[in-house]
């Protein structure tokens, strides 16, 4: 039980994702989570504003059902297996934070000046989560896939257009920390 | 219910992600900033022990469920769409710290904030889907 009250080390986290990706594989689909994004944009109706939208949903039952666990799984990650979020953050991330004007930075998984309050209580908060969602759902579906389906099934596989794609993830990552992150705070 | 296996999947999936830190901000941030293993390690061990197993079912040595050789999607081609869109989404990955399975596993943490960044990914979803046929590939 001290074991997975724990964080685990990141040489757990590797092969337990690979057996999440053989086990969606054995159940007969392709592992990948961001086609979710379309198939409830058409669950809402998204179909009557563009054909790109005129699928079958019920296709993609099972991958709504994954979406339903992961749902599920967080909240039971994080209300009984996760006692303590402090995160073992390098010293020199700490102070960049700090003087970027972060507080209790690694205490817990999400800093309050993205996640706390202000992301409902400022525009400014408001915009930075809107606005990341936004890239992150018309990004993954012009690039054809997320972290799971371009850099952990599309690299294994060896299939070029993920090598690209995952160039690209990290162009954007790379801007994010260096440029945008220094600027909005 | 057939789909039920999906549902134990994605709360194992979530439990993972949420153990090893993969859902957390300062991870991903200490990632792009290239002071620490952590995700590297994460992400690299997933991508070998993946391409182990796309080999097992490449020569048949695992089958599916139902008995049938497994075969991976070929991912949709292209240069511009492929490298921008993932640009695209760094750029909110790294601001967000959220990319598309943790979106959904941070409801269980943040409730409203990771709210509004799925409202968001549905916006995103939804323009591209209105304008993709004008987009370059």
């Amino acid at each position: 039980m001290d074991f997975i009250l724990q964080p685990w080390p990141w040489f757990v986290g590797g092969p337990l994702i690979a057996i999440s990706l053989l086990l969606y594989f054995y159940f007969g689909q392709n592992f990948g989570a961001s086609t979710n994004f379309e198939t409830m944009c058409t669950i809402l109706g998204a179909d009557k504003f563009s054909d790109y939208f005129n699928k079958d949903w019920k296709d993609q039952a099972y991958a709504l059902m994954f979406v339903v666990g992961l749902i599920i799984g967080g909240f039971i990650a994080a209300y009984y297996l996760i006692p303590n979020q402090s995160i073992d953050l390098n010293p020199t991330t700490v102070e960049e934070l700090k003087n970027l004007g972060f507080s209790n930075v690694g205490n817990q998984y999400f800093p309050d000046e993205i996640f706390g309050e202000s992301a409902y209580s400022s525009l400014k908060g408001f915009l930075i989560l809107i606005v990341s969602g936004i890239l992150i759902g018309f990004g993954t579906r012009y690039a054809g896939g997320c972290t799971s389906g371009h850099a952990i099934t599309g690299l294994s596989s060896l299939q070029l257009p993920s090598l690209l794609a995952v160039i690209g993830f990290f162009i954007g990552g790379i801007i994010a920390t260096w440029v945008i992150i220094p600027v909005l705070f | 219910m057939k789909n039920i296996k999906f549902l134990i999947l994605g709360i194992f999936f979530a439990i993972v992600l949420s153990k090893v830190q993969a859902i957390s901000w300062y991870r991903f941030y200490e990632m792009f900033k290239f002071k620490s293993f952590h995700m590297f390690g994460i992400i690299g061990g997933a991508v070998v022990i993946s391409a182990i197993f796309m080999q097992l079912f490449k020569y048949g040595k695992i089958k599916d469920i139902n008995g049938n050789k497994i075969v991976p999607k070929p991912k949709k081609k292209g240069f511009i769409n492929t490298i921008f869109g993932g640009t695209l989404f760094g750029l909110g990955w790294g601001i967000s710290g959220a990319c598309a399975a943790p979106v959904f596993v941070i409801l269980g943490f943040e409730l409203i904030p990771a709210l509004i960044l799925l409202v968001g990914a549905l916006l995103g979803a939804f323009f591209y889907g209105l304008i993709s046929k004008k987009l370059p590939n």
